[in-house]
């Protein structure tokens, strides 16, 4: 790199919050032309949202945009559509794949892009008459292919080629665009096997040889020494490293991502130890297939009253779990609560046997959207408990009774705070935390043994986060119920847990006191990445 | 008409198109005394249909309850009371017992049916609407080819001449012809009410009611407004889908036999098709959407719906002189439904 | 081997049942075999242009066009007025053909966005539009025409001053343009006028397919998510398949009705719809896929079928009413049975996937 040139992208002081929630702060950082860039970090470190803001996703502008300027070439530039920062040369490699199944590789790395013939019809209709120019096709996704320096078949359709060419085909996509500078991978080895994956960091090298730069985004953080010029680590927002590949190491990178300040670990829970206490779940190598969360093969142990959190990356499994113990997803293994086997596939047993599960979609999952708060809450303790149900007729009629049904909402919309006009209330019409607080109310009503929480403070605001947390920890004291808590915050766990398992490549990395370091957290999450 | 102000939440509530069609409906009995029409005898038209066709409409609710969509498939269950109908009286019962006896034998077949068509609708969720459409026309020319073979004998019911296959319509006189009309009817004024018609609607109306405020009522609707949650709260989606079916396919049969007793006929073979589409836009005029119905839904859509196709020809036609009712139920009802389906589901679905 | 046989057998079910059907029922019924080959052919000129109309939005993954009804009330609007005009013959079918279009484009766009807004539910609201667009569609002809419009010639008008006649006679212009150039191959008549039309149609399809408009399609038919993320304007392609094809249904009405040499009013086009699909299905296609092939095997079999039944339900019960209802039930199962097929498959497909993974897994863990 030359220091007289410019660089080719230049971030300096961008800031982003989502409705006073402050998600980037400060970032500034610079990547020269033909160089390789790492960037890692945890699960809600800000990566996405800055790579949205540099993309001109549409999020972004509809939350208000960003302040802080990107430059490219030197040149301050704001893109209103992806559509513009593809104008301007910046490519992206998203997680998902984003191609047309029944198209061969040549015209999906053409797709909507396709070079074309005039002719007769066209010349009267409009240009979208235009034949195709399939020569012309084919030797532009050749070019791009071998720009890449991996193989691929250019005929074969999408539907029948293995995962890591597809993700190959959605690169090819990218280098046959002209005008491409700056490529954005987005985790592009999560899906490829280790060969693939050698494959794909060969041609990086390759491309930032021919002059392009390169985001590569991974939680494999071999990969960004073997491959990287400069890694920079995110966390909370900010940017806590931006150093050359060669002065540093893996554990370093995974110190600067999960490191928190003093005062942060000062609010870890009071560890309590409940070695002693009988196991009251036991969950045996258990599989489920939940997209984007499998588990392969999980052995875990939970105590009766403790509160057990579990972590982890994104994708790893670790949602997989509830999921698949409480029937939502197709699992297999062994489940055994209170002594006694419980089966799999079937979420009525398990909510017959006393587990309850708060499911990370809430939307989905979780509520009944267009029904009232009172029908929301009375529900499942209803339908699998009988409560809140008259019996007519000597019981041939199970009537419900509206009386009790009010009365339990209102209960719980006075212990948790629950702000709504009244209990007739649609649930579509609460904010994301009260939401939350009624998908606890539901669970609560059920008076459960053993509850599962999934993600409780996705998505709602920090107060009511605490007000979560704090309803959680204290249903656990008061009524003795054993919860298990999923979440993507470690720091969330570290408040509420007793104990922590990570969760990584589908399998338990391993179990920590909350009050272990940060830095033995992170080696475990990032341990068995796949 | 109402351009300017803003409207009152009461009929905010209401939706737009209803709110057309009651001021149209309204509008239409302002002018009855004007174009001489004898508004009475109106009235009496618009409650007896309502008493025929209250049944049908009510055999929608079960299936938009738990998400099946609109019941296109009507016709399955007209053909079950249809079934009832002439095999009562094939085996020769008559007078208000023919009814009793068509309403027990229509039963099993509702049952079967609605189970093996409950099955099909849960292999295929999501495409409802469309395939129960083809189920019901299916259906019915199969059973166009059944009214010729089945081996029927009875004089009333099979062609004079050839002395098998039965007649496409069959008059009642001496079977349940108005056997529920003439229950306590009614009179005030020139207004007659037939009371045992109403009654039994109503009977049915409650009869719905009641189940949809028992547990199981509760789970049918859970399912129909997010089936997930549903799932999760260990309900057996599939199971309550079938009982929605069964139950919507019953009523439906029960439906055409009132429509029938009031009718005074039975009509066979393709006849069935003409029921389905004014039966699913007599619900949505009446303010149900594909996933959501209410007993008011039912009672406020017939009354509209069948006020709408008593009151247009004789207004209208007194009016302009030319009979335009015809195409006016033909805009007004498949209107209605395609206002239904390109309107945004509620909620998460 | 016998596996590709048996796998061709399954893929191509429907088309080998009616195989079966016509080859029980032809000689049950006693047609002359150059009775039922002019009858074939004859109604290959009528229909397979109608039929052929329907690869437009299954291209682009909008599944049957129930909604092609409403070009062929265009075409009958059209026609009403060439005949009133008195233009005839093939300058008549021509004209026919290119007033039309206005009215076609106009209503293919109204079902295009509808359709747009009832995503997921395309069928059933192109099935419920054409009965919507039926009673406007009465309305023009029983009061507009004569009404507003005027009618010149009183023998398409009903005596009451307004509205059309039950019945438009098509007299001069009948089988014009399948009579032009036709030839006789030992007594059956080829229409190569009207089959060089088709022809030209099935060229454009396949020409169509390989334009960009033609790529698009077939990509938002696929994935529209994707689609859209590429650039492609998917309402308005989507939206563009739906007036492509309701224009062809148009000529292929104006095709249809010369042949017949009579505009029945008000139930001209009532089945036409239902017709052309079940064909199509015979003929192999599925809801997401459609081959100019599957049209011209549908209407041959589909036809033959229709010819055949009634006669062959007479045969067997001494009824030719029940032949009647026989194919009309067999039209109507066909499309039962196609729909539920493509909706089965489509939740079959899910499954899989899991089952796939699953089994993974397994083997994952046997190795640990």
């Amino acid at each position: 790199m030359t220091n007289n040139s410019t660089p080719l992208l230049q971030m300096q002081n961008i800031k982003k919050d989502f409705f006073g929630n402050q998600v980037l702060t400060d970032i500034n950082f610079t990547l020269g032309a033909g160089q390789v860039l790492g960037l890692c970090g945890e699960n809600g470190a800000g990566k996405s949202t800055l790579m949205k803001i540099l993309f001109g996703m549409d999020v972004i502008r509809e939350t208000g945009g960003y302040s802080g300027d990107v430059l490219l070439d030197g040149q301050k530039i704001q893109f209103n559509t992806p559509f513009d920062a593809l104008e301007a040369g910046i490519g992206m490699v998203h997680q998902e794949f984003s191609l047309i199944p029944g198209f061969t590789a040549t015209e999906n790395i053409l797709l909507n892009r396709e070079p074309q013939k005039k002719n007769f019809v066209s010349e009267i209709f409009g240009e979208r008459l235009n034949t195709l120019d399939y020569k012309e096709m084919d030797r532009r996704s050749a070019a791009a292919i071998e720009k890449m320096g991996v193989k691929i078949d250019a005929d074969m359709t999408v539907n029948n080629m293995p995962v890591g060419h597809k993700q190959f085909t959605e690169i090819a996509r990218e280098l046959s665009k002209d005008q491409l500078k700056l490529l954005i991978l987005d985790e592009p080895t999560a899906v490829l096997t280790e060969r693939e994956a050698e494959a794909l960091l060969a041609s990086i090298r390759s491309m930032a040889a021919k002059g392009i730069s390169v985001i590569f985004i991974t939680h494999r953080l071999h990969e960004i020494l073997s491959v990287c010029d400069q890694v920079v680590v995110m966390r909370d927002g900010y940017v806590v490293r931006d150093v050359p590949a060669q002065e540093t190491s893996v554990s370093d990178i995974t110190k600067w991502m999960v490191g928190r300040d003093i005062k942060g670990s000062a609010a870890v829970a009071e560890s309590r130890d409940h070695v002693d206490a009988k196991t009251i779940l036991s969950i045996q190598h258990l599989w489920v297939d939940m997209p984007g969360e499998i588990v392969r093969d999980v052995n875990l142990d939970v105590k009766e009253g403790e509160i057990l959190g579990i972590g982890g990356l994104a994708g790893q499994g670790k949602l997989g779990i509830p999921n698949g113990v409480m029937g939502l997803y197709e699992a297999g293994g062994t489940v055994t609560f209170a002594g006694k086997e419980i089966p799999l596939n079937n979420p009525r047993q398990c909510l017959n046997e006393s587990l309850a599960f708060v499911s990370e979609d809430r939307r989905e999952v979780g509520l009944l959207l267009d029904e009232s708060l009172e029908w929301n809450v009375a529900f499942p303790a209803m339908q699998i408990q009988e409560k809140f149900l008259k019996k007519l007729l000597g019981g041939c009629v199970k009537w419900r009774d509206e009386k009790a049904i009010h009365g339990v909402t209102q209960k719980y919309i006075d212990a948790l705070q629950i702000k709504c006009t009244s209990s007739k209330q649609k649930a579509k019409e609460l904010s994301g935390g009260n939401q939350q607080k009624v998908c606890l109310a539901k669970a609560f009503a059920l008076e459960p043994k053993f509850l599962f929480v999934s993600e409780p403070t996705r998505g709602i605001d920090v107060g009511a986060k605490t007000l979560v947390l704090d309803a959680l920890k204290q249903f656990n004291r008061d009524s003795g119920v054993t919860i298990v808590m999923i979440s993507s915050e470690l720091e969330e766990l570290r408040q509420t847990c007793d104990r922590i398992a990570i969760i990584s490549g589908g399998q338990v990395a391993g179990i920590l006191p909350a009050a272990a370091s940060s830095e033995e957290f992170g080696m475990l999450m990032v341990s068995q990445v796949k | 008409m109402i351009a300017g102000y803003v409207l009152p939440p009461v009929l905010k509530k209401m939706g737009f198109p209803r709110l057309i069609i009651s001021g149209f409906l309204l509008l239409l009995f302002i002018m009855t005394p004007f174009v001489d029409a004898d508004l009475p005898a109106q009235i009496t038209n618009i409650i007896n249909r309502f008493s025929w066709n209250g049944v049908l409409v009510l055999a929608m609710v079960p299936m938009i309850h738990s998400g099946c969509g609109l019941n296109f498939g009507l016709p399955l269950s007209i053909i079950c009371g249809l079934l009832g109908a002439t095999l009562s009286i094939q085996f020769g019962f008559t007078g208000p017992l023919s009814f009793m006896m068509a309403i027990l034998i229509a039963t099993p077949f509702a049952v079967l049916l609605g189970g093996g068509y409950g099955i099909l609708l849960n292999r295929i969720k999501g495409g409802e609407m469309m395939i129960a459409t083809y189920v019901g026309f299916s259906a019915i020319s199969f059973m166009c080819m059944m009214w010729l073979l089945l081996p029927y004998t009875s004089p009333t019911m099979v062609w004079g001449l050839s002395g098998n296959g039965l007649r496409p319509t069959i008059s009642l006189d001496g079977f349940y012809n108005q056997v529920l009309a003439n229950f306590l009817p009614i009179q005030i004024g020139s207004i007659v009410i037939p009371t045992g018609s109403l009654l039994f609607f109503a009977l049915l109306a409650f009869l719905m009611w009641a189940f949809l405020h028992t547990k199981t009522g509760t789970a049918m609707t859970a399912v129909g407004s997010n089936a997930v949650f549903a799932r999760a709260a260990g309900i057996s989606v599939d199971r309550v889908r079938i009982l929605s079916v069964i139950m919507s396919t019953w009523l439906g049969a029960m439906g055409i036999l009132v429509y029938q007793q009031g009718f005074g006929f039975i009509q066979l073979y393709n006849a069935p098709n003409n029921m389905t589409m004014p039966t699913v836009s007599a619900i949505l005029i009446g303010g149900a959407s594909i996933n959501k119905a209410s007993i008011p839904n039912v009672i406020i859509g017939t009354i509209l719906f069948q006020g709408m196709v008593t009151m247009t020809p004789t207004v209208i036609n007194a009016m302009i002189h030319t009979d335009m009712s015809e195409i006016i139920r033909v805009i007004v009802t498949q209107g209605m439904i395609l206002y239904a389906l390109t309107r945004k589901t509620e909620g998460a679905k | 081997m016998s596996k590709k046989v048996l796998n061709l057998a399954r893929n191509n079910a429907v088309p080998i049942m009616f195989v079966i059907i016509c080859a029980i029922f032809i000689p049950m019924s006693g047609f002359s075999t150059s009775y039922l080959l002019n009858e074939i052919i004859t109604r290959m000129g009528r229909n397979l242009f109608l039929v052929l109309c329907l690869l437009f939005p299954i291209m682009a993954g909008m599944g049957l066009n129930f909604g092609m009804t409403l070009g062929a009330m265009a075409a009958e609007i059209a026609i009403i007025f060439v005949a009133d005009w008195q233009i005839w013959g093939v300058p008549g079918i021509v004209l026919a053909m290119i007033l039309s279009i206005p009215l076609s484009v106009a209503l293919g766009w109204l079902c295009g966005t509808l359709m747009n807004m009832a995503r997921g539910r395309e069928m059933i609201t192109g099935y419920i539009m054409n009965f919507f667009i039926t009673g406007w569609y009465q309305f023009i002809v029983l009061y507009v025409m004569g009404g507003v419009i005027p009618i010149l010639h009183a023998s398409i008008q009903l005596p009451r001053g307004f509205g059309i006649r039950n019945t438009v006679s098509l007299l001069n212009m009948r089988q014009y343009l399948d009579d032009l150039l036709a030839i006789r191959i030992s007594g059956v008549k080829i229409p190569v006028l009207t089959f060089l039309v088709i022809g030209m149609l099935c060229l454009f399809i396949v020409w169509f397919r390989r334009t960009k408009l033609g790529q698009d399609m077939r990509a938002v038919g696929q994935d529209m998510e994707v689609a859209r993320a590429a650039g492609i304007k998917v309402e308005r392609t989507r939206i563009l398949s739906i007036i492509m094809s309701t224009v062809f249904a148009g000529f292929g009405m104006v095709i249809y009705l010369q042949n017949m040499g009579n505009l029945p009013t008000y139930t001209g086009h009532s089945q036409i719809g239902m017709f052309c699909i079940a064909a199509l299905l015979v003929g192999g296609a599925s809801v997401e896929k459609a081959t100019i092939g599957n049209a011209f095997l549908g209407v041959i079999l589909f036809h033959l079928m229709f010819i055949v039944a009634p006669k062959a339900g007479g045969f067997i019960t001494g009824d030719t009413m029940v032949g009647e209802y026989f194919r009309v039930f067999l039209s109507y199962g066909v499309i039962t049975v196609a729909l539920i097929m493509y909706e089965a498959k489509k939740r079959m497909v899910r499954s899989r996937v899991g089952q796939e993974l699953a089994a993974a897994q397994k083997e994952g863990e046997g190795a640990q």
